[in-house]
């Protein structure tokens, strides 16, 4: 196996965060939507109809073009590739070909276990869904198709990479960096459950030593990562299996069976690859203005990886961290807001300690709670409130435990921690005479504890310790009531 | 430019058009001389035109992203031949 060089480049689809369909007015329906509610006309490619671009979706098309680096083309042009299938009323797709809105990008992802590489993106167009066809009901099987036209029309961006993919794991890098720009753009919410992610992979072997590629072979619709994963790696299996045994891969278009972990070829010869393209007629041609570029521009704003990348370098975080809070842009912005609160002399371990704050209790609340990100700055605990905690933590003021009572506490209410610390008598004791006095009161009912401790035993003062925060009702400060104790046993 | 009758055939193919073998001989004259024409426009120099897409000289021609839901589905899917439910039926497709 380690004989074949993998190249694989992937085709993604994703469905643009439009109200409205691509070149009708028809609303974008639910994927719960009764069937064919939401049709018109046009996108049935009635007779005498004629279609009008959709502003957003252009919009979108240059947002996208912009976050993954591409040209965006001052002048593009739709055209109309052509084929026959039940799912596509005009039978014809109106799409992009050889003047598409956006070319030559690039997308940086992260390699495992370090490091990074650049996947070119060959070009990003605009075109519109077909609709669905049902071959089954519930858990009938049918012996005829039923079509559904409600995603027909609706607005894409298909972007193209270049074949610079070598295997199953950059191919989901890829597709995870992918998902987090064009969410983190607004260019689309991507949800794959709801088909709004589509992924078709090209992959082909070659042997290292040798120039040009084998055919290549198309693996068609892939609606989940791991499919995609699981995909490649069968298909490289297969591959190299044929070459092994002398045989040659044919060029194929095929699909995968998840439930037989294969890869199978397509039986219809619907898909012959012939779709003579020409300049849609009803459709006159783009010009992306200097003035809307840089409107979209001002509003795409600073890009996930270049966040990442200032919070490291700003706030001393990890990759780790500085990669969690920018996988959704109201996340960072929220985290943000906090570091804005925090004072400017903080210490790097400040930032690490909001950081942990909000990666931890904030996320799993959230989580639970079902906040919205957009309202994390409304509906959670405010950055002044998160930032007072993380410190009050931090300087010993406020146990772990007292710290999530806290937390809570200050969650939807607006209290401050202050006032809930006051409210709640959650406090913590740092003041070294009432310690000392309970550090006593620990070794006396302890005496043989203190006398294993005396003899070495390190682990004996767990129970002294133990009882100082249960005489205290938990508001000793721990690391204090050690060294207290210690210094007791010492003298 | 000359068709031969397997061209036709193929395009035939590609638009689910079933042709006797009179009709192939008689698209593949008309054909052929339709792009015979057009090798007389091949003759002129085109070096320095950009090519057209389109001949109105008009751009973005775009409508805003408001909804406005077609108020008579029952129209559209009255023309279908068959309907099951609010599905259009047809026959059955692979895949």
């Amino acid at each position: 196996m380690n004989n074949f060089e993998t190249v694989i480049g992937l085709e993604v689809h994703a469905q643009l965060n439009t109200a409205t369909k691509m070149f009708c007015p028809c609303p974008q329906a639910d994927y719960k939507a009764g069937a064919n509610s939401a049709i018109c006309p046009v996108c049935t490619g009635q007779p005498g109809t004629l279609p009008a671009a959709n502003v957003k979706a252009v919009e979108l098309g240059v947002k996208t073009g912009l976050a993954l680096n591409c040209r965006v083309n001052e002048i593009s042009i739709f055209a109309r590739k052509n084929y026959f299938y039940p799912d596509l009323p005009k039978s014809y797709q109106v799409s992009q070909f050889d003047r598409p809105l956006c070319e030559a990008g690039s997308v940086e992802i992260d390699l495992k276990p370090s490091g990074s590489k650049t996947i070119r993106v060959a070009r990003a167009h605009l075109e519109e869904d077909a609709g669905k066809s049902l071959h089954a009901l519930g858990s009938r099987a049918l012996d005829y198709t039923l079509v559904d036209f409600n995603r027909c029309g609706v607005p894409l961006i298909e972007i193209v990479s270049e074949p610079d993919i070598s295997s199953a794991d950059e191919a989901h890098a890829y597709l995870t960096e992918l998902k987090r720009i064009l969410q983190w753009a607004g260019v689309s919410q991507c949800d794959m459950e709801k088909g709004e992610l589509r992924c078709d992979v090209n992959i082909s072997l070659k042997a290292a030593a040798v120039k040009e590629l084998g055919q290549k072979v198309e693996i068609k619709n892939l609606n989940s990562f791991k499919a995609v994963k699981d995909a490649i790696n069968s298909e490289i299996a297969r591959q190299t299996a044929m070459i092994e045994r002398g045989e040659t891969v044919a060029q194929d278009t095929r699909l995968w069976n998840e439930k037989e972990q294969k890869t199978v070829p397509m039986r219809s010869k619907e898909m012959a690859h012939d779709y003579r393209y020409f300049p849609e007629p009803d459709l006159v041609p783009l010009r992306i203005a200097a003035a809307r570029l840089e409107t979209a521009k001002n509003e795409l704003g600073e890009l996930p990886r270049a966040r990442k990348t200032r919070f490291m370098k700003d706030f001393g975080l990890n990759n780790y961290d500085a990669g969690v809070l920018t996988s959704d842009r109201c996340l960072s912005a929220y985290f943000e807001a906090c570091m804005k609160e925090a004072p400017p002399s903080a210490a790097e371990g400040e930032a690490k300690a909001v950081a942990n704050l909000i990666t931890g209790e904030f996320f799993a609340r959230a989580n639970e709670l079902k906040v919205n990100p957009e309202d994390y700055l409304s509906k959670t605990i405010s950055p002044v409130s998160l930032v007072k905690l993380a410190a009050l933590t931090s300087a010993g003021k406020l146990s772990a435990s007292a710290a999530k009572t806290v937390f809570a506490g200050s969650w939807g209410t607006g209290k401050t921690p202050e006032a809930l610390m006051g409210e709640l008598g959650l406090a913590q004791v740092s003041d070294s005479v009432q310690i000392e006095a309970w550090a006593r009161e620990a070794i006396a009912a302890n005496p043989d504890a203190a006398k294993d401790f005396k003899n070495g035993n390190e682990k004996a003062l767990g129970p002294i310790v133990g009882m100082v925060m249960k005489k205290s009702g938990g508001k000793a400060n721990p690391r204090l009531a050690n060294e207290a104790i210690k210094k007791i046993l010492a003298a | 430019m000359k068709i031969e009758k397997k061209d036709v055939e193929y395009i035939a193919d590609l638009s689910r058009l079933e042709l006797t073998g009179e009709e192939k001989e008689l698209y593949s004259a008309q054909l052929g001389d339709i792009l015979s024409w057009m090798d007389e426009l091949n003759k002129a120099d085109t070096s320095k035109v950009e090519p057209t897409a389109h001949i109105l000289g008009l751009e973005n021609v775009l409508r805003s992203d408001l909804p406005e839901p077609f108020p008579d589905r029952e129209a559209i899917l009255k023309l279908a031949p068959q309907r099951e439910l609010d599905f259009i039926k047809v026959p059955k497709v692979i895949e």
